[in-house]
């Protein structure tokens, strides 16, 4: 909009998701200075990091859980703004809905008070994560102030493995380039192998450009990002959509366009991965054994997992199991775990946890069946929230434990003080489901 | 926020790399809806047991380190975009973070909460941390206005860079938002002008 002299510019932020962690002390804020929110209808709120994955209809039992969820809708309430909350029909993660109502669109301006904002750069969207004090920003101007990143493209060529999903791409991505290689960035991911892929595919890759370190990573919209629009609650209709086709059409790179760095990998090389250590850069094929050399970190991270160095992983028991997070809660991560554990049943050893990403994604699940077929598997179906990603509510990995975990971070105690955390894409978590141990997916499918 | 003066002070060495905001804060932590009182949980895992003992090796609980700074390996505050690491620091009474390099929106949130993340080369965080744990009451000399910071005893002195608008922030205790509210006709105009596009 405009810039600062010597200084960052300005921003307008066309869509702004608030939810109940990060928002409390900014809307204390507005309070303070006795001002509005600026523009509520760009303003959307859901509850999803602290509340629980069952009996979601009961009041919370976590006291302090209870008191920032009631906060948010009270905030929402005094403040005018709509809240996506417990018992709402489209109440989940706030990466999730954004997206499933057709909130989230291409050329858009989005933030929220989440590192995995970046999710919404999968329609080609500007999207990244703020802190509570830019969210009291954005509520009171519908602007922040940034300075421009430099420019990164990740391309990605060819055909992906039987058994390879764009969780293991971006996995293995960010273990070539590492858990600080993209900082100062905004990345690009393109090339064939990231075109071929569904939005919903694309949104678990972009969802952990944040683990690289860059401010956001986005995708060029194209026909499939239109046809996933098309029909959706928020999305332009009739007339307007077709106008609105025309004009994301136009937001792709310049075919002379410069970046500061790029890289490209073959999908070829890609495997399923899973990571050994505490970072989301230390990842290896589920084939390969522990690094024996590494950074400066490799012995403390390695001492914390229990992992010797050289030593391969598969076999190895693990008795918890995480489907869900913003990264791979989406319906057709749900299908692909269903696909794997499909008349078999879940190891005796394991207990699991599948949590949905939106009352939307659990009503789809169960019309197509996969309540069924996950119950017939031995497993539950739960409700939507963050839940075990970051272990707020009380489903989090005991002290010792492994977990193989859908979601996008594995740092120390991460899900749970003590708990060893192991990144990894759906098909996975259910070979791992299934077996008890870590497991190749690619012999079970 | 305070106004952020001429500092004087000791360092506390925390020589580890990639240290993520679940170490800085752990996510249990951010139930709270205001901003006080975070200092008591800052690395509250790697400071105590789960009975809540303290653990004797952490740098915190050593009784011969204190001081304003906090001197940590590179790709400090990395992962979670929570502002809450940036409260517990300084909370706990931290001022300044010397690193040899920052994770973005940590950095982001660091300048809005008048702490400042102060960038070195690798070779001079090392010196930092050598002089430092060999002798905690170090000395050191933190100066905004000038840009300039020194460890007289290890001789070092050097400049850093900051952006002038937050530099200015910082000095004067501003915050953004202040900036952002005295643009909002401004605002106002340019969504009126791009709903005409």
């Amino acid at each position: 909009m405009e810039s600062v002299q010597d200084g960052p510019q300005i921003i307008y932020i066309d869509k702004h998701f608030i939810h109940e962690v990060t928002t409390p002390q900014a809307f204390d804020g507005l309070r303070k200075r006795g001002i509005p929110v600026f523009r509520t209808q760009h303003t959307v709120a859901t509850v999803d990091h602290n509340i629980p994955t069952k009996d979601q209809h009961l009041p919370i039992r976590e006291a302090l859980s209870r008191h920032q969820v009631e906060t948010l809708i009270r905030n929402c309430e005094e403040f005018g703004i709509e809240l996506y909350g417990l018992g709402h029909p489209s109440q989940g993660i706030v990466h999730v809905i954004g997206p499933e109502l057709g909130i989230t669109q291409p050329g858009m301006t989005i933030v929220c008070g989440d590192s995995h904002t970046s999710t919404h750069g999968a329609f080609g969207a500007v999207a990244f994560g703020i802190g509570t004090s830019e969210v009291e920003q954005v509520l009171a101007t519908q602007c922040i102030l940034q300075t421009k990143p430099k420019r990164m493209r990740i391309n990605v060529e060819g055909t992906l493995g039987k058994g390879v999903t764009s969780k293991d791409i971006i996995l293995y991505i960010i273990s070539r380039i590492s858990a600080s290689g993209g900082t100062g960035y905004f990345v690009e991911f393109a090339g064939s192998a990231i075109r071929s892929l569904s939005m919903e595919a694309r949104m678990s890759i972009c969802n952990m450009s944040i683990e690289m370190g860059a401010r956001g990573g986005a995708i060029a919209p194209d026909e499939i990002t239109f046809e996933y629009i098309k029909g959706r609650r928020f999305a332009p209709k009739g007339e307007d959509f077709d106008k609105a086709v025309a004009y994301w059409k136009s937001l792709c790179t310049d075919e002379e366009a410069v970046f500061d760095k790029e890289f490209t990998f073959d999908a070829a090389d890609i495997a399923p991965m899973i990571t050994y250590g505490t970072n989301p850069g230390m990842g290896i094929k589920i084939d390969q054994p522990v690094p024996e050399k590494g950074e400066s970190g490799l012995d403390k991270s390695l001492a914390y997992m229990g992992f010797e160095k050289g030593e391969s992983l598969i076999g190895k028991p693990v008795n918890y199991v995480f489907l869900g997070s913003c990264t791979n809660s989406r319906i057709e991560d749900l299908r692909m775990f269903c696909s794997v554990v499909k008349g078999k049943h879940k190891a005796d050893n394991v207990t699991a946890w599948i949590v949905p990403g939106s009352k939307q994604v659990e009503r789809q699940a169960k019309e197509e069946g996969l309540d069924r077929v996950l119950a017939e598997a031995g497993f539950e179906l739960r409700e939507p929230g963050c839940s075990a990603c970051l272990g707020m509510n009380e489903d989090k990995i005991p002290a010792g434990e492994y977990c193989i975990s859908t979601s996008n971070r594995n740092f120390e105690g991460r899900q749970g003080p003590g708990a060893r955390t192991l990144l990894a894409s759906p098909l996975t978590a259910a070979a791992v489901a299934i077996s008890g141990k870590i497991s190749d997916v690619r012999e079970l499918i | 926020m305070e106004k952020f003066a001429l500092l004087h002070t000791t360092c506390v060495p925390l020589p580890v790399e990639d240290i993520d905001t679940d170490q800085i804060i752990p996510a249990r932590f951010l139930k709270a809806t205001t901003r006080e009182g975070f200092g008591d949980n800052l690395f509250r895992d790697w400071r105590y047991y789960p009975d809540n003992t303290p653990k004797p090796d952490f740098v915190l609980n050593n009784k011969t380190f204190s001081g304003r700074v906090l001197v940590a390996g590179r790709n400090f505050g990395c992962g979670s975009s929570r502002e809450h690491a940036a409260w517990a620091l300084y909370d706990y009474g931290f001022r300044v973070v010397i690193s040899s390099f920052f994770a973005d929106i940590f950095r982001g949130n660091a300048l809005n909460n008048g702490l400042l993340p102060l960038i070195v080369s690798d070779e001079i965080l090392s010196r930092i941390l050598e002089g430092v744990q060999a002798d905690p009451e170090t000395e050191i000399i933190v100066d905004l206005e000038n840009q300039e910071f020194s460890l007289p005893a290890l001789g070092i002195k050097e400049t850093f860079e900051i952006n002038a608008y937050k530099k200015t922030c910082l000095l004067n205790g501003f915050d953004d938002i202040d900036y952002l509210l005295s643009r909002r006709d401004k605002i106002a105009a340019f969504e009126e002008k791009r709903a005409t596009i």
